[in-house]
């Protein structure tokens, strides 16, 4: 494939996947990365503590201010990280595995079995996703790990189409022909000659994705439905922050992280497209 | 042949690129034409006769940078703002593209788009006369019912009928010089020959200068009155279309008469050129031919070939053994 | 074509079972205790008080005969019994739809026009510093949260510069125009009250913008590839030999060419107008379904959030229907598969 046969090191001091954009979103991951590891170390207080006065604007002592409670909104910002990412890495790994498996299994089988779970994702695909994420976060209640849930359920049809049409696309080329020839079992032509093929759009796709369930995780938990308090998540301190109108400063830190990590992705994919699909510049 | 010609291109240069990475594709071409004349210009594709022609006109592609004098009806036109090239270009220089389906808009009408061209040089024209224009254009490229035609779109014609939509839209507005780029190729055979035989109809009776681009020679035998043979971007042969004919003095020439299916024996196999024009980029020392040539030796790679006059003064050719036989062998 | 189009009319029926059912599986093998939403804590432990209330909302019947009585009830256009309004839920949706297909359909002018501008705009200035601040401007809007960006404008427009007005359709002291279509701005206008319309457009401004900027990026995006391509083709040469100026050039010729494409773009991006709609109402005080949904999820009021559900999962599919339609219309030789 394309993409397999590229070497990364194009040029010695600026490899072509190294632009700007990517090299940008690199930094702001990176930085957040350190924060999911390392908030306690940076932040400088407890997220939890009542640390200063109530709304305090920001200063020298709390530089994004306190919130209501009088907790520093800079250290719940750090610490929000520490949500916020795993939480969206979980919630894609098991989408991609569920939706990838089945649409992988969809395309080389093909039959009812395809056809049932191809109806499946047709019909989840056909709810605007944020709605169908609220239901089914509302019905298990509130609560991080259910928004999750919810926010799987959500996306797992977009990579089940995705691997779908990649296996049925890959299962036609003529080296799979001359491995079935060559007499290798279904399992192994699928394993072996198909899926390794097919991962470069579902990985690239997954990237930008991670930015969007970020979004979205944010959005169930500013209407009330995934962060229960205290927890210092994004989504949830810019609801504090909608309560506290008249002080700018609570929403500005949370609302500044999401707005840094989902451009940070965005640049990544963004990137990667180029990268892949070099007709796109 | 009148003293001021109507156009006249001065060592044109067209290279991709910039600073020390610029690499040339159209190397100091020179060519003139007289008002009524038809210029044939013949190389094979790659050789640079297109973009050269397009660059004339400020239609080069994006990226590349044109050098040289363009001269029309006396007036240096390479350096003219945009506003201003703008006003000659379809008003008194027409084009005529080799693929009609693709040069024309899809989603426009044919008459709209030749109402275009008629409003872009005549704003105050009303729609009705536009109109009127548009299908007395049309009854002069020979299309029927051509009042119903201007509402159709291009898909809905055949590729004759659209090659006549183009004409109908380069003479839209009677230019002095109109430039055709290879306007049969994409034709079926059958068709090749009505274009041209209209082509050179409307030359005739509207005194046009016309530059026929072609890569096929056998195409400008009978309509051409002189030829510049390009290769490398430069001019390398160029003549009266008889003396050219009877005499080729350029190898290149030779081998593009031999590769000419209308020039060729019926029942011969085809002759083609081994290799294949340079790319852009700098050329090695001597002829840029002599790689493919059968007859080069060793000054043909060391020394560029002067530009050679023919005895009789109406031809030259930029090769160290044109004319010094006397006879081409 | 006639083909295609009659398939997926008669997929529509199945399609939309089948998000009645999903919606009613997920939310009910999922669910918590529905009751927590009906009765109070105190009360949970009255076995009298409970039995009345399961009855009284049909929860005492098993799964499949609950899910048969809701199509059942469905088909007479009956969605329930809000357990917080105490309203029909079909009665609630259809108060709030139109003030949401308002504020979307503004969302998607403002987002189109916006994105197309910023397209064309980077694709003819392509690579220089132009383009990047377009795709930059793109990249932000698809990457802020709309309901932070809402909070933040506000409070900027309305708070701070005093330049655009608060949250809700009309001001507050302004008298209702009476119902005609639900659509604040055409009803004002029916009512011929011209500044009750200045104001309904005054207050649909920011959460608008708001809405749409989040889908201008997907469209710009679009817009730019298309209009680069195009711009490289032979007809866009004929042009300029017209003696056609740029402007005539990338307007008339060019963006004409890539109309098709960007039309269905922007029917797509239907989808995150409506979840945006969700979160910008929130934030705007829009009297809409999203504001709607919320309320119900917040306060687990089940008919409703699986009224909201349907409703808008048929809006979605219907859109998007249209959309596809449309562009196989707009392009007789595209067969899709």
């Amino acid at each position: 494939m394309r993409a397999a046969a590229r070497s990364f090191a194009t040029g010695p001091l600026r490899p072509r996947w190294l632009k700007l954009p990517m090299a940008c979103g690199l930094v702001i991951l990176g930085f957040w990365l350190l924060a999911t590891f390392a908030a306690p170390l940076m932040a400088p207080y407890d997220p939890l503590d009542l640390a200063g006065r109530r709304l305090q604007p920001p200063s020298a002592a709390h530089w994004l201010g306190t919130d209501a409670l009088g907790r520093d909104v800079w250290s719940r910002t750090l610490h929000g990280a520490v949500h916020s990412l795993p939480l969206a890495l979980a919630v894609v790994a098991t989408a991609v595995a569920i939706g990838a498996g089945l649409g992988a299994l969809a395309g080389y089988m093909g039959g009812v079995f395809s056809g049932v779970i191809m109806r499946l994702a047709d019909v989840t695909l056909s709810f605007p996703p944020m709605l169908l994420a609220m239901a089914v976060a509302a019905s298990l209640g509130p609560g991080l790990g259910n928004a999750a849930i919810a926010m799987v359920i959500v996306w797992w049809p977009v990579y089940a189409r995705l691997m779908r049409a990649q296996v049925l696309e890959v299962r036609e080329r003529e080296h799979v022909e001359a491995a079935r020839a060559a007499g290798a079992g279904r399992v192994r032509v699928l394993t072996r000659h198909i899926l390794p093929l097919c991962w470069t759009p579902v990985l690239i796709s997954a990237t930008m994705d991670l930015g969007q369930v970020i979004l979205l995780a944010a959005s169930l938990s500013f209407i009330g439905l995934g962060a229960t308090p205290p927890t210092p998540e994004w989504g949830a301190m810019i609801s504090d922050g909608a309560s506290q109108f008249y002080s700018w400063w609570v929403a500005l830190g949370p609302g500044l992280a999401i707005l840094s990590i989902v451009l940070g992705f965005n640049f990544i994919g963004d990137g990667l497209h180029d990268y892949f699909d070099p007709r796109s510049e | 042949m009148s003293h001021t010609p109507l156009f006249e291109v001065s060592d044109l240069r067209v290279s991709f690129g910039r600073g020390a990475a610029a690499r040339e594709a159209v190397r100091g071409l020179s060519l003139s034409l007289a008002a009524g004349e038809v210029l044939g210009i013949v190389g094979e594709s790659g050789s640079g006769k297109s973009l050269a022609m397009l660059s004339a006109l400020g239609l080069n592609p994006e990226g590349s940078e044109v050098r040289g004098s363009v001269r029309f009806q006396g007036r240096e036109i390479a350096e003219l703002p945009r506003a201003a090239l703008q006003k000659i270009r379809g008003a008194q220089i027409g084009m005529v593209f080799q693929d009609p389906l693709s040069s024309l808009n899809p989603v426009m009408r044919v008459g709209a788009q030749i109402m275009e061209a008629l409003y872009l040089h005549n704003p105050r024209l009303t729609r009705r006369e536009a109109e009127e224009r548009a299908t007395e254009l049309f009854e002069r490229v020979a299309i029927a019912q051509a009042r119903d035609r201007l509402r159709a779109f291009p898909h809905e014609f055949s590729g004759g009928m659209r090659q006549r939509v183009m004409i109908a839209m380069a003479i839209a507005n009677t230019p002095a010089l109109l430039i055709a780029d290879e306007p049969t190729t994409a034709l079926d055979v059958t068709v090749q020959a009505q274009i041209m035989e209209m082509l050179s109809d409307l030359q005739k009776r509207l005194n046009l200068g016309l530059v026929l681009i072609t890569h096929d020679l056998g195409v400008l035998a009978g309509y051409a009155d002189r030829v510049a043979v390009v290769y490398a971007g430069q001019v390398v042969e160029q003549a009266p279309v008889h003396a050219l004919f009877a005499r080729p003095a350029h190898p290149y020439t030779r081998g593009l008469m031999a590769a000419s299916a209308d020039l060729s024996q019926p029942g011969e196999a085809l002759y083609s050129i081994p290799g294949t024009p340079p790319p852009a980029g700098p050329l090695p020392p001597g002829c840029p031919f002599a790689p493919r040539c059968d007859r080069a030796g060793a000054i043909c790679r060391e020394t560029p070939p002067p530009l050679r006059r023919a005895p009789d003064g109406a031809a030259e050719a930029r090769c160290h053994f044109a004319w010094q036989d006397g006879e081409c062998r | 074509m006639t083909g295609y189009i009659l398939r997926r009319l008669l997929a529509m029926p199945f399609l939309i079972l089948g998000i009645i059912t999903l919606t009613f599986a997920l939310t009910s093998v999922t669910r918590g205790d529905p009751l927590a939403g009906i009765i109070s804590d105190r009360q949970m432990t009255n076995p009298e008080v409970v039995a009345a209330a399961k009855a009284r909302w049909g929860l005492d019947k098993s799964l499949p005969e609950r899910y048969v009585t809701y199509l059942g009830n469905l088909m007479s256009g009956d969605m329930g019994t809000s357990f917080i309004t105490r309203r029909p839920v079909a009665q609630d949706v259809m108060a709030r739809l139109p003030a949401t297909l308002e504020l979307v359909t503004a969302a998607m002018i403002f987002g189109a026009g916006a994105g197309i501008t910023l397209g064309v705009v980077a694709a003819v200035w392509r690579n220089t510093i132009v383009d990047h601040l377009a795709r930059l401007l793109a990249l932000i809007g698809a990457s802020i949260p709309v309901f932070w960006m809402g909070l933040a404008l506000l409070y900027l427009f309305s708070v701070q510069w005093g330049v655009l007005p608060g949250p809700g359709r009309l001001d507050p002291r302004a008298t209702t125009p009476p119902q005609v279509t639900g659509f604040m701005t055409l009803d004002t206008l029916i009512a011929g009250d011209l500044r009750l319309f200045g104001n309904a457009l005054y207050h649909l401004l920011l959460p608008a913008g708001v809405l749409g900027w989040s889908v201008a990026g997907t469209i710009s995006r679009l817009v730019r590839a298309n209009m680069i391509e195009i711009l490289h083709r032979e007809f866009i040469t004929t042009a300029r030999a017209k003696g056609a100026g740029e402007l005539r050039v990338v307007l008339r010729h060019a963006l004409r060419n890539t109309l098709v494409p960007t039309l269905t773009v922007i029917g797509y991006s239907f989808a995150y107008l409506l979840t945006g709609a969700v979160l910008t109402e929130t934030i705007f005080s829009w009297p809409g379904m999203g504001s709607y949904a919320v309320s119900a999820a917040r306060g687990l009021d089940y008919p409703a959030i699986i009224g909201v559900t349907i409703v808008g999962g048929v809006i979605f599919l219907i859109t998007n229907l249209v959309t596809d339609i449309a562009y196989v219309i707009a392009n007789p030789r595209v067969r899709p598969g």
